[in-house]
């Protein structure tokens, strides 16, 4: 049902300042699939993300969306096709969760046009697919973490654009949370089709929920593709100076990166050999 | 856990908003504010009939009675609008910082105004209408931007508090700024005082004039950007994610809210504390949705100034008190209850 959009970043320079954080940087993000961007901390995930839905100007180079350069596109337009998640909105003091969701219908909406059925049910719809609808009449400020995660993303699902963007989802969220969210994300990209670009810090979740992956490193790409070929312990020990093991995750068939320090890395003996321990 | 359905969920009408309730209260504050109009019209220190009210209503000003309830007709006028302007203002305000201690009175963007009327008066001799109201806008806009510049300064952006501080800091240096041009100014030193304390007592129809053009588009603008203050609620990225052009948006409601209080204040005197008041008791009856926050704030921005005039006419008989000097003491408590909550969080 949805219409795929390509999206990419051609020769992108972005800086905040003096500080350049993004330099000559080439990526294409796969239509209608997900696509995890992961990198050690202040490598410039958040800030490539902020800039591909156009809040952060580049310093050269473009972003296009379908072959247009985003920097230039009217802003309610953008916003119809592409969604953003920050990593921290704010929820105002008592909003309804109906009220906050309904929000997610800006760029759908003019000045003076009043709220439509159409509207409705794109909140209904999103309320719905969040599993969120019994909590429609409660206030954000009430809910748990999780909820509140869902919550956010039927806000950005009312908005019903096919390309979605989202800063960290999972921060902030328990084990259990964070597979719900990502699962929810999962059921949105294989039911609709929606394009789905989340920075990650979690690596394993990464590698078992992306379609693509792409590692950052100094402002460039150290690699992207199949999570199989992207996350090796090359790939570790370049992007985050850590050495590490990857083996085939035995639940997914993913790749899943177990990260060794400098303790607890000599395997005991009768775990090794497959016996019961004492 | 869940699938993603594409088809719209049946129970679209649950989701609603609560339309009824708020329909509700905006009948019982429209009633509110007839009743308080028509005590305006009625009490004031001398008794009239009801008689003499109705012809003076008529256009009758023949007898004693009926001149006094002709001239406060335009007072009454003059408090729904200015009141009505200062509590959307406070409104619009602070949707703008997202700071529910934001009000022209707190951030002394009153006060650059009354600082620029009197300057006007005193050293260009400004003394058509119409330029006095342009002085007082003036001077509430560059007021507006230097608090928010100040309150800005250093970690945290225009944190709640830094930004009262700032506005608290320059009324504090505005205020003697007026009174330092004033003092040594025998010609203007009375009328500047009992202007600055803020009142609707002298109002005529001609005053009301010459701001209406100015409170109108101050509306206008004002009410226009509901939909953006709703997005700008979420927080600036979001915001900018939704399709709101952030920098623009502001900057608009911004212009409404200080064409609001410029104009206000120019009509009526520095009058504080209704634009901090009143959208908060406005969100614990409508909620937090701009489209209808807006417009009741100002219906109870009109009904607290209007009632804080009829007020001040019964606690002072045979004299009257003016309004500016009640709403002081109706905010002062209030401003100080939203500081002690817990946290000052940002709206």
């Amino acid at each position: 049902m949805t219409a795929t959009h390509s999206l990419a970043a051609e020769d992108l320079t972005l800086a905040y300042g003096d500080r350049t954080v993004i330099e000559g940087l080439d990526l294409l993000v796969p239509p209608g699939r997900i696509t995890a961007v992961v990198g050690a901390n202040a490598c410039g995930k958040s800030t490539l993300l902020r800039s591909m839905s156009r809040l952060l100007s580049p310093r050269s180079g473009r972003v296009l969306l379908d072959g247009k350069a985003v920097h230039r596109l009217p802003a309610k337009e953008l916003a119809r096709t592409l969604g953003l998640l920050p990593q921290s909105p704010i929820a105002p003091e008592g909003i309804t969760v109906a009220d906050l969701v309904g929000r997610g219908r800006h760029p759908h909406q003019r000045v003076f046009s009043r709220w439509s059925t159409e509207d409705d049910a794109a909140v209904a719809a999103a309320l719905d697919a969040t599993e969120t609808t019994p909590l429609a009449d409660r206030a954000v400020d009430e809910l748990s973490g999780g909820q509140r995660q869902r919550v956010w993303i039927a806000m950005a699902l009312a908005q019903q654009t096919d390309v979605l963007l989202l800063d960290e989802p999972t921060t902030f969220l328990d084990v259990a949370h964070q597979i719900e969210v990502l699962d929810l994300l999962t059921d949105l990209n294989r039911a609709r089709g929606t394009t789905i670009v989340m920075v990650l810090h979690d690596l394993n979740l990464a590698a078992r929920y992306a379609d693509h992956l792409v590692a950052l490193s100094g402002g460039r790409i150290h690699a992207a593709g199949e999570p199989a070929d992207v996350l090796t312990e090359e790939c570790v020990r370049a992007v985050f100076g850590l050495d590490s093991q990857v083996i085939v995750d035995p639940t997914s068939g993913k790749p899943l990166m177990l990260p060794m320090g400098r303790h607890h890395t000599a395997p005991r003996a009768d775990v090794l050999q497959g016996t019961p321990g004492s | 856990m869940t699938s993603v359905r594409s088809t719209p969920a049946p129970d679209a009408a649950l989701v609603r908003r609560p339309g009824p309730v708020r329909f509700l209260w905006l009948l019982v504050v429209v009633g509110l504010l007839v009743a308080l109009m028509g005590a305006s019209v009625a009490i004031g220190s001398r008794d009239v009939g009801w008689s003499e009210i109705l012809a003076a209503l008529g256009g009758s000003s023949e007898t004693m009675g009926e001149a006094a309830v002709t001239k406060r007709i335009p007072r009454t006028v003059l408090a729904v609008v200015v009141g009505a302007a200062l509590g959307l203002s406070g409104a619009v305000m602070q949707g703008v910082t997202r700071n529910p201690l934001a009000d022209p009175g707190v951030l002394g963007i009153n006060m650059g105004a009354s600082l620029a009327v009197v300057a006007g008066i005193a050293w260009f001799g400004l003394f058509s209408a119409t330029s006095i109201v342009w002085a007082a806008i003036t001077g509430a806009a560059v007021a507006a931007v230097f608090v928010y510049a100040v309150g800005s300064l250093g970690r945290g952006g225009a944190t709640p508090l830094k930004l009262a501080l700032a506005g608290a800091a320059t009324s504090a240096a505005l205020t003697s700024f007026i009174t330092a041009i004033a003092l040594p100014r025998g010609d203007i030193v009375e009328n500047v005082v009992s202007w600055e304390i803020g009142g609707v007592g002298g109002a005529t129809f001609t005053g009301i004039g010459t701001v209406a053009p100015f409170l109108l588009v101050g509306f206008a603008v004002s009410l226009v950007s509901a939909r953006s203050l709703n997005s700008l609620a979420l927080g600036d990225e979001l915001a900018a994610g939704l399709g709101e052009r952030v920098a623009l948006a502001r900057g608009v409601a911004a212009l409404g809210s200080v064409l609001l209080c410029g104009a206000a204040t120019a009509a009526a005197g520095p009058i504080g504390f209704v634009g901090l008041v009143v959208p908060h008791l406005c969100r614990l009856l409508v909620g937090v949705d701009h489209r209808w926050l807006l417009p009741f704030s100002a219906i109870a921005g009109a009904c607290l100034l209007t009632g804080a005039d009829v007020l001040g006419r019964i606690v002072a008989r045979p004299t009257e008190l003016d309004v500016g000097i009640l709403t002081a003491l109706i905010g002062a408590p209030f401003f100080i209850a939203i500081v002690r909550r817990q946290k000052v969080r940002e709206l």
